[in-house]
């Protein structure tokens, strides 16, 4: 699945970096903490997540995520969405709080068997 | 080959710049995928470490056909029980710091995961040396 079939099919919205929208989605990570994504998330994963500054590009970019989704409406600051344009990783962002969209991703990929 | 890059002491929004540089050449000198993912954590992790904690520092990155070694050198408090540090869940930390989602503890013990040689040098009231070695060919 890529980036905006999950965008459609969760009804996100793109925040930033939709350049990036036909990357392959290979899994899902969730954490507030930065060192257990760092340590833990795989190259493909949708990060889902409430932190908004600018280091979860850092993190986004360094393990190759395919996009990062922000919870509760939150949306990301303005280094933040810069950072995403130009690396072309979309940011996306949903109504929902993490349990809720994780349980929803977590069905998404399932159906795909991807995870 | 060797580069080097500076630290500031509490600048977040800069944390990962060295990391994101160090990615981009060995991916221009082929070095495996997974071999790189290893070093930009690792790396990333002592920026993090460096901007949380100390006041300044600098990264020296040396580039061998057969490994990589990283230093990361910093001006700061340092370490007063370098186990203690290691253990996976301790973390000095400021409260700010945390609410970013920093400081949980897991930065050294990711050091250790992602590098095949750490050594850590480490002076109270002065600063911290961090030498991590990985090995292209494990």
């Amino acid at each position: 699945m890529t980036v905006q079939e999950l965008t459609e099919r969760l009804g996100l919205s793109v925040c930033s970096g939709s350049e990036g929208l036909g990357r392959e989605i290979k899994g899902g990570y969730t954490s507030d903490l930065l060192s257990d994504v760092m340590g833990h998330a795989k190259e493909g994963d949708v990060w889902v997540t409430l932190q908004t500054h600018k280091n979860i590009m850092a993190i986004a970019s360094l393990k190759d995520l395919a996009a990062i989704v922000l919870v509760k409406g939150r949306v990301p600051e303005e280094d933040t969405a810069a950072e995403s344009e130009e690396e072309g990783i979309p940011i996306l962002s949903a109504k929902e709080e993490t349990f809720e969209i994780t349980g929803r991703l977590y069905e998404a990929l399932k159906a795909e068997q991807t995870v | 080959m060797e580069f080097s890059y500076h630290i500031e002491g509490g600048d977040f929004s800069k944390a990962g710049l060295a990391s994101s540089e160090v990615k981009k050449i060995l991916k221009q000198l082929n070095v495996s995928a997974s071999v790189i993912k290893r070093v930009v954590v690792a790396l990333y992790e002592a920026e993090v470490n460096v901007v949380a904690h100390a006041y300044e520092g600098d990264v020296r990155v040396d580039i061998a056909p057969e490994r990589v070694v990283v230093v990361v050198e910093d001006r700061g408090p340092g370490i007063p029980d370098i186990p203690l540090a290691m253990q996976e869940g301790y973390s000095t930390a400021s409260a700010a710091v945390r609410e970013m989602g920093f400081g949980a503890g897991m930065g050294l013990p990711n050091m250790r995961k992602n590098s095949d040689e750490l050594n850590i040098e480490s002076e109270v009231g002065k600063g911290t040396k961090v030498t991590m070695l990985t090995r292209f060919n494990p």
